[in-house]
């Protein structure tokens, strides 16, 4: 006995549908909203590049404006240039990674190979975390009422870049465990398998596996604090002239450049505002381009 | 150079939980040991536990002992770095270190422990290169990252890196688990060569890869989820795979379970 199976119907019903009236506008809304929030996004960007950009060019261009002072100049004398507050901004960001860089690295080894799980390592992450927070402002304050009302110094570049240094640090940390964390356990074990002690195995083996992510970790918060302006109102003056000593006297820097031609509103002033806006955005371009070419360089390379 | 080890009564830890259980065995010089069971039953960790690499892990802990030529190495005055020098490990997976050149990777070892001689750091590149069957694949490459190897020869590359620092024992974790049945082929070649030197010890679950390189068969077992494994026998690998005496043995060599 034999039923007839009929082949050519399928057992079930087709599993494709065409694609309702209901989920075609959803995905018009949705794509209008994505074009949109791109368009809100961009858009301010592009515009801020392109004010700096025109306003600043004209300064920049200047032979005068990277090799010379506003000493002696006033509010409405064209011409001087930026190079006492260029020189202040870099050697601030130089000094407060100098100080930033040793300590961030040895908490981040402190934290990923040494201290895990213990109550130390996860208090530190914890006020790393907090640290992470704390508006410049307050560090500024911080530093101020522990460098200058407790210990007695001067205001001084030196100041503002121990109140860099509150900024820098925990990004350091951060970043630095990232890294240190994503270097595969094995290759510790692979180094301990050949008798390697731990402290050799970490500063041969597992740093330099993570070196170009942490240099451009460090890379990074260089550029984020070299802009900060709030602790420099706090912590030094404002000197139209070059001052080459970061722990005693007024140092300029070119946020605080921009800051005090602000306030003249003279026409001069205000080319020298948007002179320095650009100058600073280049310098910090040009630290996330050595960011990126040395972390290209010291990648991990296969061929 | 070659030693002989004794375990006497292993128990070992992950923090609260007891991974085996009583292990008592010996490895004789110059001969291959290949330890066989189900998964979990703890043939990584016992062999963890013969360079006291073991308590690398957080938490992790053993009691008993573990003689190198009647020495224990866990007595309270032995530098368990000291110890890894002296008894090396090659890993499941293949892991050169990938900042460095395929020769730096071999000499690693030695020049982390401060040989700077740069003439003899070339001859032990050579030396464990060709004593990994590695050097005619790679003796124009040196300089070339060791990353961009095949698998196969990343884990003749980890072998070769292993016996640059001569040590007496060699600790082998399923070496060729990630390898085709070539290089795997290559790598057993390379087994029964090295025992003339050392003394090797070999998780494997390739039960004709242990039948083929092995001289002694260790059978660990687990008695149920969440207890400790055993070592349910020790014996010449020839009977083991012919005539063991437990049934659990049989029934696992024989495919009946696990
Ligand atoms: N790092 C660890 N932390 C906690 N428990 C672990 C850890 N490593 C292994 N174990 C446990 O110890 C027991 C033995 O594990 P082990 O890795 O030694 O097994 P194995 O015999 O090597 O298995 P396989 O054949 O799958 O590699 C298992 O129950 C496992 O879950
Ligand atoms: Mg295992």
């Amino acid at each position: 006995m034999t039923t007839s199976v009929d082949l050519e119907r399928p057992a079930s019903p087709a599993a494709f549908r065409p694609i309702g009236a209901v989920r075609k506008s959803k995905n018009l809304v949705a794509t209008v909203l994505v074009y949109l929030s791109f368009a809100i996004a961009v858009v301010p960007l592009v515009w801020v590049l392109y004010t700096v950009l025109e306003k600043g060019l004209g300064p920049v261009l200047n032979a005068d404006w990277w090799g010379n002072s506003l000493n002696g100049l006033t509010a409405t004398q064209f011409g001087g240039g930026a190079y006492h507050a260029i020189y202040g901004t870099l050697v601030q960001g130089v000094v407060c990674a100098l100080i930033s860089v040793p300590i961030g690295v040895l908490v981040a080894i402190y934290l990923v190979e040494y201290g895990a799980r213990s109550r130390m390592a996860k208090t530190t992450t914890f006020m790393v975390d907090i640290l992470t927070g704390v508006p410049s402002i307050v560090a500024g304050l911080f530093i101020y009422a522990l460098w200058i009302t407790t210990f007695g110094f001067t205001r001084s570049a030196f100041a503002v870049s121990l109140s860099l240094v509150l900024l820098m640090v925990p990004v350091v940390i951060r970043t630095t465990e990232e890294m240190l964390r994503i270097v595969p356990m094995e290759l510790r074990e692979a180094s301990y398998a050949l008798g390697v002690p731990k402290w050799k195995t970490i500063v041969k083996i597992v740093i330099p596996t993570a070196l170009s992510g942490i240099v451009t970790g460090v890379m990074l918060g260089l550029a984020r604090v070299m802009g900060e302006t709030a602790p420099l109102l706090i912590l030094v003056g404002y000197a139209p002239f070059i001052n080459y000593d970061i722990f005693s006297g007024e140092m300029a820097s070119l946020p605080l450049l921009m800051n005090t031609e602000r306030a003249t509103g003279t026409e001069a002033g205000d080319m020298r505002v948007w002179g320095a806006a650009l100058t600073l955005v280049v310098i910090i371009m040009l630290f996330n381009l050595i960011a990126a070419i040395v972390s290209r360089l010291s990648a991990i390379k296969t061929k | 150079m070659a030693k002989r080890i004794d375990v006497k009564d292993l128990n070992i830890y992950y923090g609260k939980f007891q991974a085996v259980d009583g292990v008592t065995l010996s490895v004789p010089p110059r001969s291959v040991t290949a330890f066989i069971g189900p998964s979990g039953c703890g043939k990584s960790t016992v062999l963890r536990s013969l360079n006291r690499m073991h308590e690398v892990t957080p938490g992790a802990s053993c009691d008993g002992k573990v003689l190198l030529d009647g020495e224990d190495i866990y007595a309270s005055t032995v530098d368990p770095v000291s110890v890894r020098r002296t008894i090396g490990m090659v890993f499941q997976r293949p892991n050169p270190f990938p900042t460095m050149s395929i020769k730096d990777n071999v000499v690693a070892g030695l020049r982390l422990a401060g040989t700077k001689n740069k003439k003899e750091l070339n001859e032990v590149a050579e030396r464990s290169l060709r004593g990994a069957n590695l050097w005619a694949e790679v003796k124009d490459r040196l300089d070339k990252p060791g990353g961009g190897l095949s698998g196969g020869q990343q884990q003749r590359l980890c072998i070769a890196r292993a016996i640059a620092v001569q040590p007496d024992v060699l600790l082998m974790d399923e070496p060729c688990s990630a390898l085709d049945p070539i290089s795997t082929l290559a790598i057993e070649d390379l087994i029964t060569e090295l025992k003339q030197q050392y003394t090797i010890v070999i998780v494997t679950h390739n039960m004709q890869q242990a039948a083929r390189v092995s001289d002694q068969t260790a059978f660990f077992n687990l008695a149920g989820v969440g207890q400790p494994g055993r070592l349910v026998e020790v014996d010449g690998t020839e009977k083991i795979f012919s005539n063991p005496t437990q049934k659990a043995t049989e029934d696992y060599i024989s495919g009946r379970f696990g």
